[in-house]
Parts: structure tokens; C-alpha cells; sequence
């Protein structure tokens, strides 16, 4: 197994509250792994740390072999972390057609360019038709972000960060908010990544991660308490256990 | 699978109509060039108009497409006025173009410096940063009086004619066509970077910095850079008004300046480029309209038509320009759309 992405004990302390604790994750190139765990489990802090939003207390981050503990968010996305975010996080302000625009324009080094106009790159314009096509967006690429129906934003979210050409993506509930009759369109694109793009699904829906999965980590308290594959997660009575209390202390 | 050609087409109309030249404007650089030779009585106060334009214009860089704001702007206005004055006193740099030119570098250095004062922080942070860098300045000025004549200003400034041709007069006919020359050089190219990715990069930054650094977008070199330039811009407005003054005092860092250029451009609109000229516009023809009606209290008119515009504008900073605007995008839209229409039926 080539390991795309790692944790090496990594621990996150807020003052005294430990959010990560000692977690060693693999995660294999190609996978579509699924992190789940209850609320406050600390999947949303290793997210941060893994994008660099914040930095571990101690531990190690590897991309492909080479530490990128120290790295920026941005320096992080350039060597190929690319995350979706649960809660939209969109340029309300542009089009469909100019956020990947942009997104494609700095994933090429041309973010510093300011004298050409960005229509004036045919193979840009190329490429990002061709991802708006992908995510079924093309009815709406003039529009203004802001004024798109839900179920399409969370599918701008995802092609932004495809536009990235991530090598691994974190997705983080890509389906989180949307209704029920418009959630096949968001997993039919969750489903049609390409495949050699590792894939870290955070997902509370177990019916999407069971769907999707083929390894899964359970997150409790912080640390990594069970990983296996999806039948073994399935079977596993100390997993039952946490989401029957869970769902217990939730009645 | 590749996508239609069509598709293509129409996408590339899109990313490229913000870029797109409308009507309207070319009717306005029209209007301001034709004024060289149809308003010759009034070139004093456009003179004036211009290089307040091109300051307002520099506010809009970082506070319409950086979201950047600022109550001390003033600050890169008054260096570059008092750079531009000092080369021309001591004969340093005679052409004053040139001397322009080294004014808005000057300005551009300070701007780089203090735009990592800008970088973090919320609004009231930056507005008070940015109105202690001012501060700061003025007071040096003051300090040094050997250099800057102190509180009396730098007199006995003379100003050579421009590429050594035009000599300026007391009419202000060379110094309108200068200032609306440069403003309009400097317009252009301000376009061309809004419309650019970089241009772009700027209001994902502005619309959502957590987004943008998602992206691989490094917010706070791209929040520099615009600074920067914007500061140049300014400086270049202050050298103007020495340039066509032959004076330079230390007003030129004043609040009350920074101040007005933050009413400016509100009263223009900021985002969209031109919120500053049209804002400058207005603020001086009112500005002599009303010192004329009541000399001591036209400040209170200004203020009455910035709350009006202000709690008419749903947002926070918006501009009452915004229908118009959408007007003459509305126009555009459709000669883009039959544009559209007409590319595709020649394919079939």
C-alpha cells in the first residue's frame, strides 16, 4: 500500500482540552476513507490541522513522504491538500464561472498575472467548462453565487476545490444541509471523483459512508478508536456501542 | 469528453463582458478629454476634479476590491506631494513627469511597509492603523522644518515645463490636460488589473479570505501587493496637486483629507472604478456650489447628503449608482447575448 497521506502522533491541546489526541492516521493512495465519529469527537480539528488552519501541539503531517508539518494553508493546496468545507464557503459576489476561473488560474501560477483578462486563456476557459459540465452547473454559470439554490452551491464546493487538481480531498459532509430529493446529485459527483484522487470523506450520513467507503477510522474523544474496512467497522460492538450511546443520550 | 465549442464560446463571453468596454464609458473619457477645449474657464476647479479622482481611485483599489479600509490615505498623498515639491525646489528632477513618476515610488515603498500594518486585524483596526501612519507622517513633516518648511509649507516651488513643452499657467489649461492625461493612463491600467485574475483573486479575498486560501491563494501577499499599489496611486495624486499648486503644505497628510476621500468615493460608489471620479465629481462641484451659498457651512450639506446616501444604500458601504450601473450592464448583457445568439447560429 503507497500511503498518500499520514499522521504521525499528532496532538492539538486548547488549554488543557485535548482535540487530537495522538492520532497516527493512513490514509492509501487512491482510498476513499471515511472519518467518522460522534459530535465533538475532534474530526473538525484534524481538519484544521491537516489543511494548516491550525498548527498540532506536537506530532507530524506527511504528503507523499515529506513533511508538511510547516506549511501554509495555501502552500498545502498548491502541493495538492484541497478541502471542501461543511458550511459553504463561496465568493457570493462571483459567478460559477469565475470562481473556478479563479481556482484554475492559481492552481496554474497565473493568480499574479494582471494585465490579461481571464476569458482571454482558451485552454482555461476549456477547462473550466469542462469541470462546470462535470458538476452539472452550466445552467447557472453567469449567475451571482449568492443567488444559487443550495443543492448547487454544495456542488460549486466540490468544483472548486476539484479545480484545484487536489491529490488528496478532504471532503467535509459535502451533503450536510441538502434535502433528500436533490442529495443523489451531490453523491452521484462524491461518487464520480476520479480515482486517483485520495479521498477523506468526514460524514455523519452512515448510509453515504457505508456507500462510499471502502476503509473507515472512527475519531472518539480525540484519538483513533477503531479503523478497518466497512463490514469489520459494521460489526465492531465497541462502534456500536459509542453511536447506541450517542444516540441514547441524544433520546 | 470534451466540451462543445459553443459552450467554450459562451463561457469565454462571460469571463471576459466585466472587461468589456460599455458605452457609457467611453462617453465619459469623451466628455473629460472634449472639456480640454470646451471648458477652458473651468479648468482650475477640474484640474482639481482629476487629481481628486485619481486619489479616490486609489482608495477604491484597496477598500472597493480589497475591502481594505482606511481613514488614513492621505498619508501616501501627502509624501508623494511633498516628494514631487522637494525634487522641483532643489532641481533635483526638472521634468515633471518624471518627477511624478519617482513621487508615486516613493509613496509606493512607504505603502509597502506599512501594508503589514494592514494585514490582520478588523475594520476598526485598520482605520485606526491607518490614521496613525497619517498622523505620524504629519507630524514629522512638521518636525523637519529645514526639509519641509514646517508649518509654513514648502514655498518658493517652481515647476518646469512638462516634457519640457508645456508650461504650466495660471488658468490651470495645462495642468487639467496633464492631470486627466495621467489619471487616464492610470485608469487604464488599474482596469486592466481589476479585470485580471489578479483582479479577481483581489474580491475572492475581499468576499472570503478562508475560501480564497483554500484555493492556494496566499491573502496576505496579494493584500501587499494591492496596497502598494494603491499607494503609488495616491502618491501620484499628491504630486499632481504640487505639480499644479506649486505648493505643498502639511494639509496634504490632514485628516480632514483622508476623511473627505472616504466621502468621495461613497458618494461615487466603491467597487466598480469609477465610484471615485463620479464621487469626485460631485464632491467638488458641491463643494463650490455650496461655499459660494453659505461660505462656513457647506461641511454640513456634505454631511447631510453622506447620511442620506448612506441610509438609503441597504449595505454597508454601497452606492446609489448601483441602478444606473445595472442599467447600462443590463444593455451590455444583451448586445452580449445577441452576440451569443448570432456566433452560435453561424455554426449551424
Amino acid at each position: 500500500m503507497t500511503v498518500a497521506l499520514e499522521t504521525i502522533n499528532l496532538v492539538k491541546r486548547f488549554n488543557g482540552i485535548i482535540a487530537s489526541n495522538n492520532v497516527s492516521l493512513q490514509i492509501a493512495k487512491g482510498a476513499r476513507h471515511a472519518l467518522i465519529g460522534p459530535n465533538g469527537a475532534g474530526k473538525t480539528t484534524l481538519i484544521n490541522l491537516l489543511t494548516g488552519v491550525q498548527r498540532p501541539t506536537s506530532g507530524r503531517i506527511l504528503l507523499d513522504g515529506e513533511d508538511i508539518s510547516a506549511r501554509s494553508t495555501h502552500e498545502r493546496v498548491r502541493l495538492g491538500i484541497v478541502r471542501t468545507f461543511q458550511i459553504n464557503q463561496l465568493f457570493n459576489d462571483l459567478t460559477p464561472l469565475e470562481t473556478i476561473g479563479l481556482a484554475v488560474s492559481e492552481r496554474r501560477g497565473q493568480g499574479l498575472d494582471w494585465w490579461r483578462i481571464v476569458g482571454s486563456r482558451p485552454d482555461l476557459v476549456t477547462e473550466v467548462v469542462e469541470i462546470l459540465e462535470r458538476f452539472h452547473l452550466t445552467d447557472v454559470i453567469d449567475k451571482r453565487t449568492a443567488v444559487l439554490p443550495y443543492g448547487k452551491q454544495r456542488l460549486l464546493e466540490i468544483a472548486v476545490a476539484i479545480a484545484c487538481r487536489p491529490r488528496v480531498l478532504l471532503l467535509d459532509e459535502p451533503a450536510a444541509g441538502v434535502p433528500e430529493d436533490e442529495r443523489h446529485e451531490i453523491l452521484a459527483a462524491v461518487a464520480a471523483l476520479p480515482s486517483d484522487v485520495t479521498v477523506l470523506l468526514i460524514e455523519h450520513d452512515m448510509d453515504i459512508v457505508f456507500s462510499f467507503a471502502d476503509r473507515i477510522s472512527v475519531l472518539v474523544n480525540g484519538a483513533l478508536f477503531v479503523e478497518g474496512s466497512p463490514e469489520e467497522v459494521a460489526r465492531d460492538p465497541r462502534v456500536k456501542a459509542v453511536y447506541l450511546g450517542e444516540e441514547l443520550a441524544d433520546a | 469528453m470534451l466540451p462543445p465549442p459553443i459552450a467554450i464560446r459562451v463561457a469565454t463571453e462571460w469571463l471576459s463582458a466585466r472587461a468589456r468596454w460599455q458605452p457609457l464609458e467611453i462617453v465619459f473619457w469623451l466628455g473629460a478629454f472634449a472639456a480640454i477645449y470646451l471648458l477652458p474657464e473651468s479648468h482650475l476647479i477640474l484640474t482639481e476634479i482629476a487629481w481628486l479622482g485619481l486619489f479616490a481611485l486609489s482608495l477604491d483599489l484597496i477598500l472597493g476590491y480589497a475591502g481594505i479600509i482606511s481613514l488614513g490615505h492621505a498619508a501616501f498623498f501627502g509624501l508623494g506631494a511633498y516628494t514631487a515639491a522637494l525634487l522641483a525646489k532643489h532641481e533635483i528632477i526638472n521634468e515633471p513627469v518624471m518627477a511624478l513618476l519617482v513621487s508615486g515610488l516613493v509613496a509606493m515603498a512607504l505603502g509597502f511597509v506599512t501594508s503589514f500594518l494592514v494585514l490582520r486585524g478588523s475594520d476598526l483596526t485598520r482605520l485606526m492603523v491607518t490614521l496613525g501612519v497619517a498622523l505620524l507622517l504629519r507630524e514629522l513633516a512638521n518636525r523637519l522644518g529645514w526639509l519641509t518648511g514646517g508649518a509654513d509649507g514648502l514655498q518658493g516651488v517652481t515647476i518646469k515645463p512638462v516634457l519640457g513643452m508645456f508650461r504650466f499657467d495660471m488658468f490651470g489649461h495645462t495642468g487639467y490636460a496633464y492631470c486627466l492625461t495621467v489619471l487616464f493612463i492610470l485608469f487604464l491600467i488599474a482596469r486592466r488589473l481589476v479585470n485580471s485574475p489578479f483582479g479577481l483573486s483581489l474580491m475572492s479575498v475581499k468576499g472570503n479570505p478562508l475560501r480564497s486560501s483554500a484555493i492556494g491563494i496566499s491573502v496576505d501577499a496579494r493584500l501587499i501587493a494591492i496596497y502598494t499599489v494603491a499607494a503609488g496611486y495616491a502618491g501620484i495624486a499628491g504630486a499632481l496637486l504640487a505639480q499644479t499648486t506649486s505648493f505643498a503644505s502639511l494639509e496634504v497628510f490632514s485628516f480632514d483629507r483622508s476623511a473627505d476621500l472616504l466621502l468621495v468615493l461613497i458618494i461615487g460608489g466603491a467597487g466598480y472604478l469609477y465610484g471615485g471620479l463620479i464621487g469626485a465629481i460631485i464632491f467638488k462641484f458641491m463643494q463650490d456650489y455650496l461655499s459660494v451659498l453659505t461660505p462656513q457651512y457647506w461641511p454640513f450639506w456634505i454631511g447631510l447628503v453622506l447620511v442620506v446616501i448612506v441610509l438609503v444604500g441597504r449595505e454597508r458601504i454601497t452606492s446609489w449608482t448601483t441602478p444606473v450601473r445595472r442599467i447600462a450592464s443590463h444593455l451590455n448583457w444583451r448586445a452580449l447575448a445577441h452576440r451569443i445568439a448570432a456566433s452560435s447560429s453561424e455554426r449551424h
